[in-house]
């Protein structure tokens, strides 16, 4: 087993050092009972060339990355420079741990600040912690976070959120005993933020949402009371958009896959955290901040630990500890690569592609754009007289991969499809997907 | 430490992206004035020859596996296999899209479906989730679990969580933000839970146990059967803590202690790198009573075909986007396959091993608090080394020595606690090596103890002012102290 180094004669020797004469005399202390019902995997080793080959034909299994995606949702297929893979690749950044030690982890740790600043410029946000596990998990965080400040059991919720953000909502909150109130969304497929709920802790709301429209933010904190605001984003949307920070949002979740990820069957994903500094004791996860050594030279540490598990323990506003530090690293190379002239730049290469689908389904006989809200890089589309489902084995027929209409119709959408464009998909490529509507092809 | 901030805000960053190759109107010309962003984010445009210089200076800063020895207690700091890596990067992985529809995706479904059915075996209990993706987060999820069962079963008092006060740190954060409430117990002169003070507080206020196994000390609960029959009688459920699985994998399996959820750290045992602190995994295992509960989508195998369920009315609802952190389980499912059942009994063989010949050793200089057989760590004391020195003094002085520093101040039961796991991964020369400077610290701490508390010199930057850092916290850049 070449992971581990011991040979057979340094093993006994190890052994009569310590005055033992078998390993399993190691293990005296498990009961027997526990040993004797031990049963193996009936699994043979395999060399690394065996398990290479089977690891590869199960990735040729899957069929999708053949495919050219029309697929958002929260996960986008986004261009990522070569030079990132290559730094994010080096083993002293991915084989460290939590910066427990700040004097050997500095590489580690500017990231974090890195990236820190980063979210808190694109949200607009004071402050920003160094990563949750995902967008979802953020959300959910952000919802508890809003309650301990508020303490009202009760928070609105925009119904056209993420089904997937909304089902890790609905876990935390039930198990925290919060009150979820629905807010409905209308004909232009934003939230309906006409008559909101009393008596909430915060209110919830995605830009752009479910549908892909951008939520009028303007006004709305106003309107909430000493209500909290809580937004989802998009964040490579923010390359573009005006951000949640300049509407007086008190918390800003998002996913940051868009921000040099790659997809990965949707794991590993990147939470996305960002408050003001007044919220500072409440922030869950963790913080790197900047200090000096001894010699008063420049450092970071990680720091505001008193809010976290290994000091309080059960008063700790948050249980995270191994969040995804590396995919933190992975968005703060990318936003360094690309720069916020290139954030821009590919911010409008999306909205731009997605205008021009949109604008040429919209004038297709028999189509019409379910929303009129502004959106971003994914609209929603519905056949008039006929089934979306069959349309959308049509286009999987022409090479494409679109969502099933399932995930519409679960947001109270029947019979209508949701279709992503990124700067990935050519003029080409939106021009084949016009003429399989058309019926052309 | 210069930032990115502070280098060439003004160079050429162009040419990732394209022309835009359809008709433009731009931004405000389709949403309107008032969304379109009036202020770009101060993100500096550099040129790739300054990115990759900044980021491979900043990664040299770093201490990796890849370095040397991580004895960092309750991490399983373990060699990451290369392989791996190389496995979990194949396009037909990574360009995967969790919307697509299952019959586009039978690759990754097979492989979570068969790294599952893996874990089971290894847990010996009849089904995993790969949903949770973080130690901690499987603790939640675990506790999750708890409560969604009692509240099946009407049992709505059962609000407390008994947790060993040589517990993870984790342990009673997850069982409060569950919205159980924690009672402590306390461990007896061996390290272990005090059976007595158990059965005390066992009642039907009580949703059950949290242990770590073996424990935070390195230590294998004994009475492991006693205390989970003491609490399943009690009506209670028993939640084990995998991050020490490292020390039993291959021998021994949790379902056949009493385990009712076991949570894996695949980042921990089966070897998926720590990434500076994440992505983990956090894969769950529970017995039989709590199947009917767990998150949902669920992997399963119909006729030859790999599928979602998403029909699963008990389940607890999802703790994640999708389905967990595929790309760790790739990582883990070469890891596994590689080594069979040979391999993983291996695994603990001789990482239980490493650590008693370090503990037998170490014994002679520092202080054992607990002086019996170990499993895979250990945990030594300070105290008693020399006036005025700290555990805080020895760890950074390690760090002169070129040795990442143990685990240091935990478990919060021994008072400068150095907790040191070594893994397998290591050799007796590494070991030998590390425990000879171990006892050169010693010496120094009572000859020249300036060279601890001045320690590190030798590293990156020297110790660095945690108070500063936390009553003036600088979170972000200061932009208004460096203008363009």
């Amino acid at each position: 087993m070449r992971y581990i180094p011991n040979a057979d004669a340094d093993r006994q020797a190890m052994l009569r050092e310590i005055g033992r004469s078998s390993i399993d005399e190691l293990f005296a202390d498990i009961p027997q009972s526990v040993i004797d019902a031990y049963r193996p995997l009936n699994l043979p080793p395999r060399s690394e060339l065996e398990v290479f080959d089977e690891l590869t034909r199960l990735a040729n299994a899957n069929e999708a990355p053949g495919r050219v995606p029309l697929l958002g949702g929260g996960v986008y297929d986004h261009y990522v420079p070569r030079a990132v893979h290559h730094l994010t690749s080096r083993s002293e950044f991915y084989t460290a741990y939590t910066p427990y030690q700040p004097e050997i982890s500095q590489g580690t740790l500017t990231v974090m600040f890195e990236f820190q600043t980063m979210i808190s410029e694109l949200t607009g946000m004071e402050i920003a912690n160094a990563s949750m596990y995902d967008g979802a998990t953020a959300l959910a965080e952000a919802v508890l976070m809003a309650e301990r400040i508020r303490k009202r059991g009760r928070i609105a919720v925009a119904a056209n959120l993420f089904s997937h953000d909304r089902r890790v909502v609905n876990t935390y909150a039930w198990a925290a005993g919060i009150e979820l109130v629905d807010v409905p969304f209308t004909s232009a497929g934003r939230s309906d933020l006409a008559r909101l709920p009393e008596g909430i802790s915060a209110l919830v709301i995605q830009s752009p949402n479910a549908f892909g429209v951008i939520e009028a933010l303007d006004g709305l904190k106003a309107r909430l009371g000493d209500a909290l605001l809580i937004v989802a984003t998009y964040p490579l949307a923010l390359g573009i958009l005006e951000p949640p920070g300049a509407f007086g949002a008190d918390i800003v979740v998002g996913e940051g896959q868009c921000l040099g990820l790659p997809m990965g069957y949707g794991g590993p994903l990147l939470g996305l955290f960002a408050t003001k500094k007044e919220h500072l004791r409440q922030l869950p996860g963790r913080v790197s901040g900047r200090t000096v050594d001894v010699d008063g030279r420049l450092g970071y540490t990680m720091t505001a630990q008193t809010r976290e598990q290994h000091i309080r323990r059960e008063k700790a506003t948050s249980n995270i500890c191994t969040n995804s530090a590396h995919c933190a690293l992975t968005a703060t190379v990318y936003l360094a690569s690309i720069g916020a002239g290139g954030l821009r730049q590919v911010a409008l290469l999306n909205l731009e592609k997605a205008h021009y689908l949109a604008t040429k389904i919209a004038k297709l006989r028999g189509y019409s754009l379910v929303f009129e809200g502004p959106f971003f890089n994914e609209f929603v589309v519905r056949p008039s007289d006929g089934d979306a489902d069959a349309l959308r084995e049509r286009l999987e027929a022409g090479g494409f991969l679109v969502e099933s209409s399932q995930a519409m119709a679960d947001l109270g959408v029947p019979n209508a499809l949701r279709l992503a464009v990124t700067e990935r998909r050519t003029r080409a490529e939106l021009d084949r997907v016009v003429d399989i509507l058309g019926g052309k092809r | 430490m210069r930032t990115i901030f502070e280098r060439g805000a003004a160079e050429a960053a162009d040419g990732i992206f394209p022309a835009c190759d359809v008709p433009a109107k731009g931004a405000a010309a389709w949403l309107g004035a008032g969304l379109v962003r009036s202020k770009p984010p101060r993100i500096p445009n550099t040129s790739e020859t300054t990115v990759v210089r900044h980021y491979t200076r900043l990664c040299k800063l770093n201490y990796g596996v890849d370095d040397g020895i991580y004895p960092l207690g309750s991490c399983t700091m373990k060699y990451n296999p290369k392989v791996n890596e190389d496995t979990a990067a194949l396009p037909g992985f990574t360009d995967a899209h969790p919307g697509a529809d299952e019959r586009y995706v039978q690759g990754s479904l097979e492989l979570l479906y068969e790294l599952a059915r893996l874990l089971q075996g290894i847990a010996g209990l009849p089904a995993v989730t790969l949903q949770p993706v973080a130690g901690a987060h499987g603790e939640l999820t675990g506790m999750f679990l708890f409560r969604k069962y009692f509240e099946s079963r009407g049992e709505t008092r059962r609000t407390r969580i008994l947790l060993p006060d040589s517990a993870h740190g984790t342990n009673p954060a997850s069982a409060a933000v569950a919205g159980f409430s924690v009672t402590e117990i306390p461990s007896n002169a061996r390290g272990t839970v005090d059976l007595e003070a158990l059965r005390a507080q066992l009642n039907d206020t009580v949703a059950g146990i949290m242990l770590t196994v073996p424990n935070t000390l390195g230590i294998f609960e004994e009475n492991i059967l006693e205390v989970t029959r003491a609490v399943h009688e009690a009506g209670g459920l028993c939640y084990f803590d995998g991050a020490n699985l490292n020390s039993f994998i291959g021998r021994a399996r949790p379902g056949d202690m009493g385990a009712d959820v076991f949570h894996f750290n695949l980042h921990k045992t089966l070897s998926t790198p720590h990434g500076g602190g994440g992505p983990g995994a956090g894969a769950v295992a529970v017995s039989k009573p709590l199947v009917d509960f767990l998150p949902v989508p669920r992997v399963v195998k119909r006729r030859d075909r790999f599928a979602l369920d998403w029909d699963c009315p008990k389940s607890i609802g999802s703790v994640h986007s999708f389905f967990g952190n595929v790309l760790v389980a790739i990582k883990a499912y070469t890891y596994v396959l590689q080594l069979g059942d040979e391999g993983l009994r291996a695994v603990s063989d001789n990482a239980v091993l490493n650590a008693n010949y370090l503990q037998e050793r170490l014994k002679r200089t520092y202080v054992l608090p607990y002086d019996r057989l170990c499993k895979h760590e250990f945990v030594l004391t300070s105290e008693g080394l020399a006036k005025g020195v700290t555990t805080l003094d020895v760890a950074k002085r390690l760090i002169d020595y070129g040795i990442h520093p143990p685990t240091v101040y935990f478990p919060l039961i021994v008072h400068e606690a150095l907790m040191i796991e070594p893994t397998e991964t290591e050799s007796r020369e590494t070991l030998d090596r590390f425990a000879e400077i171990l006892e050169r610290i010693a010496a120094e701490a009572r000859e020249h103890p300036e060279l601890l508390h001045d320690a590190p010199t030798r590293a990156p930057v020297r110790r660095l002012d945690q108070t500063t850092a936390a009553r003036n916290p600088v979170f972000t850049f200061p932009f208004e102290a460096h203008p363009a």
